[in-house]
């Protein structure tokens, strides 16, 4: 009964959302006030129908309903219930639920938070989102609809895949998708501007805010995957150029672009083209992303059961969608000139080299993700890509990136007066060089080029960051939130390129095979293999191992490895026993029982592992520190005094 | 009037349109993904020979097979697909011009010698491939995989996956000689 | 072949991960043991990194938990004590799993497109680069906004 009632909701919340993408975009183009005002009921009503649907999907997960296939194929009685609430988004049905859920949030944030933008323009921005929400609600009830029954239903469940039984699921889809659907909204900004055909400083201010927060859930959801994955796999691999990783990195690398480019558009008018088609871009990453993960064109660990059917509608979705936006884009183009001007050490050089470097990378990541697909399409025998053919081309772009973010951060506007800046970026770089060859010879004993580049780079960029607030706050100057929001998150960028660094060069990792009692050094510490015991979990069986950790004698801490047998599925699992120290991490994951006692292990020494997700972590703070600078709340009285005229107020005819 | 489009709009709109368009051939190759083309395929099977699974002191192996068209069907009592496939080949054998050769893939012998007598035997000679050396010279990457030899020992075709009958008549039937060998013995 | 082919690797994609499939029998995990010279068993981990594994084909040979994964490192290991050269085992194993088990793309003329492209792409982009800086350049002359909110000299 309740699952037909959640189908029913869906199906209402589809109409509502076409309703919703009607009146949005309709109003406005024929002036119809009365249009207008109805886009907030129908963003109203699809949000409570839309809960409504997940409400009920939850309930037949929470009450063990296996008469519904979905619950039947991804939860078991013995699934403990914090996975019988996240088992919800662990396949794809439940997930495309997730992501709907989150647009009609996002939507309903914008509504709250448009009060102060013109209507026509709001009721814009709320029609495109209706148009993406359509969109994915008639893909979900086309194709992918979670609330079929199975008759008869079965006497349980087939187990939520015992991978995804860890707390990383509750946490990494959920922000991950917050951040992939926020890239709608600024992508609904973009479209409305052009549609209204107003594209100006004000817009640029506006759309900042709702652009940062997407980017930043965006980092902190590609941070949360590394993270887990860290843990879980058992070999202590954070990121693989994963095709379903590649496609969130690269709308990531194209948003941080985004909002860099929106700050020139919104200081200076400059980089319209850009700040468009970047939204665009970041947007149709995020759709593609959608689109790799659940067609099978890729093969991927990430990968939903694929079905050909559903990547043609996705496809065809991602066409139409985009191909309306770069309809638009034409369309408006010639609106998009401005007359600023500005010298080539300008912060908006350096602000160009970074959206020209970003958007190269994300080529790149793209060109090597798709190569399989694309020799294909040229006959040509496999090609297959992997992690040696993405590190170096990714290096190649990002490392001058680094360097010019170093440099360019001293930069001002317009003209940039790096001469007068000219000692504080060699003073930074001296002593970030030093700094950095105490660190890897020093410290570690390293001697690799790349090392001692990548650790200098990262500490230039902390050091050059700091110059300008340092000096503020020696001479008495308050530094505004938008300037400490920046501070701290290119600090964090700094920390996360020292970190990598670090932990790329300098981590052992060994595999041993080890009898009780029997141990082995692994770097600067010592395993000392104890025994192992049998364990029962809720719904899983597992042999614990004791391993015994000491370094140079002295007892660090003792490590509880488990290999799990899942009872439905069958299938193992490793849980690795990972000790903190001081940011480092020693890690043993359990092998397997060779016999006679001996068991192989695989132990490992990450250095400063813990600052490869503070880095990220910082880059979130600062971005939502600077975004809740009143200056935006501000472009409320700015915009009131705004006229839509063909090309805006501020900008200069032509 | 001509339309000039700007540089700054055919370029992303060109990209677009060539992306869409990989995707859809990704889209109509999808079926395929993950399926590695043996290269194998049309060339010399490695030469191998293996101990019995039954017999503990008899070998089998391609110098033994020369001469004869045969199946090499690559098998596991770990293998979950291998048990669906099994009803195939008893059946199959019945049919079969040519022995179906069993190679018992990393398995433990006395299991899989109690799955062959609790399952039936569709195998002429089952090889036991302890060690797995044999399956990766042969560019095994999932069980159940099947190749038909011929009499000089060149690998005709290689199917992967579970054998049904149809995939046996479409695929493996067109294959065959019209005179595939005199039986052995 | 092809449906049943891929249906089997998705099935076994799906268990990938989590090690072993069931009831695996003399599944390798983690290596039994290290080779004997340091050198040897640093070039060898180097090599397994650098090569897919050919069921869980989004691991490379170094990470996957599966028997196959297993049975071609100790290949690796087996070649690599025989005196063979890196070139010589990726023949050996692309001759049975194609240019598949590569994660590293040969240099040949038929990839070319794709180690060229990042720097092509870096040559275009610092030429619309170059482009742009010009033009904005020029403009100055005629640009009389005034834009120093930001820096530590301004006014407040």
């Amino acid at each position: 009964m309740l699952p037909e009632l959640g189908h029913f909701a869906l199906i209402l919340a589809l109409l509502l959302a076409g309703l919703q993408a009607f009146f949005g975009i309709a109003g406005p183009a024929l002036r119809k006030e009365r249009w207008m005002a109805a886009t907030v009921p129908a963003v109203a009503g699809q949000f409570v129908m839309v809960l409504t649907a997940v409400g009920t999907l939850f309930y037949a997960f929470i009450t063990y309903d296996f008469s519904v296939r979905y619950v039947a194929e991804n939860s078991n009685s013995a699934l403990p219930l914090i996975y019988r609430i996240a088992g919800l988004w662990g396949a794809h049905e439940g997930s495309l639920l997730l992501w709907i859920v989150l647009l009609a949030c996002w939507t309903v944030a914008v509504t709250l938070g448009s009060s102060q933008l013109p209507r026509p323009f709001a009721s814009r921005v709320l029609g495109v989102l209706g148009v993406v929400s359509f969109g994915f609600l008639l893909f979900t009830l086309a194709t992918s609809n979670p609330f079929l029954r199975l008759e008869p239903p079965p006497a349980d469940g087939r187990d939520l895949n015992p991978l995804l039984q860890d707390p990383g699921l509750a946490a990494h889809p959920p922000v991950l998708y917050t951040g992939y659907v926020g890239l709608a909204v600024a992508f609904a900004f973009a479209c409305a501007a052009m549609l209204e055909g107003k594209l100006d400083q004000t817009w640029a201010r506006w759309t900042r805010p709702w652009t940062t927060a997407a980017w930043a859930f965006l980092t902190c959801g590609i941070t949360l995957g590394a993270w887990w994955s860290y843990y879980t796999l058992g070999w202590g691999g954070y990121w693989a150029w994963d095709p379903v990783e590649n496609a969130s990195f690269m709308p990531w690398l194209v948003a941080t672009a985004l909002i860099h480019s929106l700050a020139v558009t919104d200081k200076r008018g400059l980089f319209k083209s850009w700040t468009l088609l970047l939204a665009i871009i970041a947007f149709s990453l995020s759709l593609l992303g959608t689109f790799i993960v659940r067609s099978g064109v890729l093969v991927s660990v990430h990968s939903f059961a694929a079905d050909p059917s559903r990547g043609k509608f996705i496809l065809t979705f991602l066409g139409t969608i985009i191909g309306g936006a770069f309809t638009l884009y034409a369309w408006r183009a010639p609106l998009l000139k401005s007359d600023a001007g500005f010298e080539l050490g300008a912060r908006e050089s350096f602000l160009l080299f970074n959206n020209i470097l970003l958007v190269i990378a994300a080529a790149t990541v793209l060109g090597g993700t798709l190569a399989p697909i694309i020799a294909d399409a040229m006959h040509q025998t496999a090609l297959s890509v992997g992690p040696p053919y993405f590190r170096p081309t990714f290096l190649l772009t990002i490392i001058p990136l680094l360097a010019l973010a170093a440099i360019g951060i001293h930069a001002n506007w317009k003209r940039g007066r790096l001469a007068d800046h000219r000692k504080d970026v060699i003073r930074t770089l001296i002593v970030s060089f030093i700094c950095a060859i105490a660190v890897v010879v020093g410290i570690y004993a390293g001697h690799q080029i790349m090392t001692i580049l990548g650790v200098t780079l990262g500490l230039w960029i902390i050091s050059s960051t700091l110059v300008d607030p340092l000096q503020r706050w020696r001479r008495g100057i308050a530094i505004p939130r938008h300037i400490l929001g920046m501070t701290i998150a290119h600090l964090g960028l700094g920390v996360v390129v020292f970190a990598l660094t670090t932990v790329e060069s300098f981590t052992v990792e060994r595999d041993i095979s080890l009898a009780r009692g029997e141990s082995a050094q692994v770097g600067s510490y010592d395993f000392r293999f104890v025994g192992t015991s049998e364990v029962e979990g809720p719904n899983y069986n597992a042999v614990r191992a004791e391993i015994d950790v000491t370094r140079g004698g002295s007892h660090v801490t003792t490590l509880y490895p488990e290999k799990r047998e899942f009872w439905v599925q069958r299938q193992e699992r490793t849980v690795a026993g990972i000790h903190n120290r001081y940011g480092s991490d020693i890690f043993i994951a359990l092998g397997d029982d060779l016999g006679a006692g001996r068991w192989s292990l695989r132990a490992q020494s990450r250095p400063v592992i813990w600052l490869v997700w503070l880095g990220p972590l910082l880059m979130a703070l600062g971005s939502l520190i600077a975004i809740s600078d009143r200056r935006y709340r501000a472009a409320r009285a700015a915009s009131a005094a705004m006229a839509p005229l063909p090309g805006g107020a501020s900008e200069s005819a032509r | 009037m001509a339309l000039r489009i700007p540089i700054r709009v055919l370029i992303p709109a060109a990209v677009f349109i060539v992306l869409v368009a990989v995707l859809a051939v990704g889209i109509e190759h999808s079926r395929d993904v993950g399926t590695i083309h043996s290269p194998l395929v049309g060339r010399p099977g490695p030469a191998w020979e293996l101990p019995t699974l039954t017999d503990a002191g008899r070998k089998v192996g391609s110098s033994q097979l020369r001469g004869r068209w045969y199946l090499l069907n690559v098998w596991a009592t770990w293998c979950f697909e291998c048990r669906a496939e099994h009803d195939t080949l008893l059946q199959m054998q019945k049919v079969s011009p040519v022995p179906i050769v069993g190679m018992d893939w990393d398995d433990d012998d006395a299991r899989a010698l109690d799955y062959i007598s609790r399952l039936g035997n569709p195998y002429e000679a089952i090889a036991a491939d302890r060690d797995g050396h044999t399956a990766v010279d042969w560019g095994v990457y999932g069980a159940p995989e099947t190749f038909l030899v011929d009499d000089q020992g060149r690998i005709v075709y290689k199917y992967v996956g579970p054998l049904t009958l149809e995939v046996w008549r479409t695929e493996f039937v067109s294959r065959l000689p019209a005179n595939p060998a005199p039986s052995g013995s | 072949m092809s449906a049943s082919g891929s249906r089997l690797v998705r099935l076994s994609a799906g268990g990938c991960l989590a090690a072993a499939l069931l009831l695996a029998a003399a599944a390798w995990s983690v290596d039994p043991q290290e080779l004997p010279d340091p050198a040897m068993q640093a070039r060898y981990q180097h090599l397994i990194h650098e090569l897919r594994c050919v069921q869980c084909q989004n691991e490379s040979l170094a990470d996957s938990e599966v028997n196959v994964a297993g049975d071609v490192r100790r290949q690796v290991r087996e070649m690599m004590l025989a005196g063979k050269s890196d070139d010589q085992i990726r023949d050996y194993l692309v001759a049975r799993y194609s240019e598949f088990i590569l994660f590293k793309p040969k240099y040949s003329w038929r990839n070319a497109w794709l180690w060229l492209a990042p720097f092509v792409l870096i040559g275009i982009g610092i030429a619309v680069a170059a482009r742009i800086i010009r033009g904005r350049a020029a403009l100055l002359a005629t640009d009389t906004e005034i834009v120093d909110e930001d820096s530590p000299d301004a006014p407040r």
